[in-house]
């Protein structure tokens, strides 16, 4: 037997096909989610640090924010992901998958906060005084003219933190969640035959990605086709 | 419209207030604005009256944008405050916004809103006004019902009257907007996107946005310096047809030609004073000051 036919027998032989998918559920919930918490996140922290009034509350706020996105993004994933699941969370019983959702979602908060400022801020100033000079609010000028111009800017970033995330999940089996990665470690730690399996799991992550991309230009088209009409 | 008690002022701003002219539209006491240490513009105190077309000029950073850029406040002036029809615009108690809506500004790169279109850009601000007037009355008018419920039948408050809704104020925006661009020959432009525009068609519209506010002044920030030579006449005759149609305006220009047709006043400012003005023929036939010899002499 070749050493693909050794690792297909273990693949399809039904413990191991169903550890398969629930990995690829596993990866899939907490890149999704991990995204949409830090999407959130990053949306509420970056319009705080666009606020140009100059009062105490908000410059507390923009400092805290600040060290929070210097903190998540200055310190390893990993070390994040022990810290909350082995000290920070350790009396609280909550589903594994929901907490490394969670971990994920502050982390990528962080870089999303900075992407968004930074789209935002990408818009031309004169925008934003154009809108003030007809008579409209800050507030609405932002959300009617500089926001939609900014998402543009910014799809392409979120995009790539979408698949660093969804390849960062790699290693949530630290806290003994059953991933993709895991579950093909499983099948290779179980035949002693390392290559067949890691090369199939390079293989999956990669067509997810693949498939993220072609969304994600997707995306892009249809926004910069509404600008060339 | 809510009455202000005190008024209330940015902290750098100590000199005291003055009484206004009311007879000017637009009464600029003391202004000074720095820059850091940077001082652009230097304890200037000019009024404007209704009907007049001031054009300014001057070297480049002698402050006539800056100075442009405080009449309607998108500069915070460091001291010194400016009156318009009465109102004083940097009391932070004033709603500015309400009072940019009768001050149209253009500026030297257009900043047309790129993500609408150009009908969507004219009728953007007026359409949002609108709504907004319209939801404060619907909102006023729900609490009088509220309130109405426990009152007698002869003691009922009567309601605000309200004779727009909000399709009638789209509509009507929209309609006033083709107005406009038929007026500049742009109406077949209405639902393209301003990226598709050549320089001088963004800058036309951008004068028409202003407009669909029914501004009672303009200020021009440099209209024409970012465009290409063959399109600055579209533009100046766009201008021209406004003052004489009686618009009150503020220009900041390096056209002499155009200053010197159009304006009633002319304003030479440098390093961030006004230095002369008086009526074009005087500024450009028979200059006083020295330095606006020197600068004349090498602009015509």
């Amino acid at each position: 037997m070749s050493d693909f036919e050794i690792f297909w027998t273990r693949f399809t032989s039904p413990g191991h096909f169903k550890n398969f998918l629930t990995g690829l559920q596993n990866t899939a919930i907490i890149a999704v989610f991990g995204f949409t918490i830090g999407l959130i996140l990053g949306c509420i922290l970056s319009t705080i640090l666009i606020i140009p009034k100059k009062n105490l509350i908000v410059t507390v706020l923009k400092r805290i924010i600040d060290v929070y996105v210097a903190v998540f993004r200055g310190t390893p994933m990993v070390v994040q992901l022990l810290l909350f699941h082995f000290a920070i969370f350790r009396a609280v019983i909550i589903p594994p998958v929901i907490e490394a959702s969670l971990i994920f979602g502050l982390n990528s908060s962080a870089y999303m906060t900075e992407i968004i400022r930074g789209g935002i801020n990408s818009v031309d100033k004169g925008q934003l005084e154009a809108g003030r000079s007809v008579g409209l609010s800050f507030t609405t000028t932002m959300v009617r003219v500089v926001i939609p111009q900014a998402i543009k800017n910014v799809i392409p970033s979120l995009g790539n933190e979408l698949i660093s995330l969804l390849k960062e999940t790699s290693i949530v089996s630290f806290i003994a969640i059953l991933d993709l990665t895991k579950a093909f470690r499983n099948i290779a730690e179980s035949t002693y035959e390392y290559f067949v399996p890691y090369i199939g799991l390079a293989v999956v992550y990669l067509v997810a990605v693949i498939i993220l991309t072609i969304i994600i230009k997707l995306i892009e088209r249809r926004l910069r086709k509404s600008e060339k009409k | 419209m809510k009455r202000n008690k005190s008024a209330k002022f940015l902290k750098s701003q100590v000199t005291p207030v003055e009484p206004y002219d009311p007879a000017a539209l637009i009464e600029v006491q003391h202004l000074t604005k720095n820059f850091d240490a940077l001082k652009v513009l230097d304890n200037i105190s000019e009024k404007i009256f209704q009907g007049e077309k001031i054009a300014i000029i001057g070297p480049s950073g002698s402050g006539k944008s800056t100075f442009l850029r405080c009449l309607n406040v998108l500069e915070d002036p460091t001291d010194g405050y400016v009156f318009f029809e009465g109102n004083n615009l940097c009391d932070l108690k004033v709603d500015i916004n309400e009072q940019r809506r009768r001050m149209g500004m253009v500026f030297q790169q257009f900043n047309l809103f790129n993500n609408m279109t150009v009908l969507k850009n004219i009728t953007l601000a007026p359409v949002h006004v609108g709504l907004q007037d319209l939801h404060s009355a619907q909102r006023r008018n729900f609490w009088i019902k509220f309130k109405n419920l426990f009152k007698k039948k002869d003691k009922k408050a009567p309601l605000y009257p309200i004779q727009t809704s909000a399709k009638k104020i789209k509509e009507e925006a929209k309609e006033n907007a083709m107005r406009l661009l038929a007026r500049i020959g742009l109406a077949d432009k209405a639902n393209v996107y301003p990226s598709t525009l050549s320089g001088g068609q963004k800058q036309r519209i951008a004068i028409v946005r202003s407009l669909a506010m029914n501004p009672k002044v303009m200020l021009f920030d440099e209209p024409t310096s970012a465009l290409d030579p063959e399109m600055v006449g579209e533009v100046l005759a766009l201008i021209k047809e406004l003052a004489t149609e009686g618009m009150t305006m503020v220009i900041v220009t390096h056209e002499m030609g155009f200053a010197r047709e159009v304006a009633t006043r002319v304003m030479f400012m440098d390093g961030g004073k006004i230095l002369e003005q008086g009526p074009p023929s005087e500024i450009f036939g028979n200059p006083k000051n020295e330095r606006l010899q020197d600068f004349l002499s090498k602009v015509l």
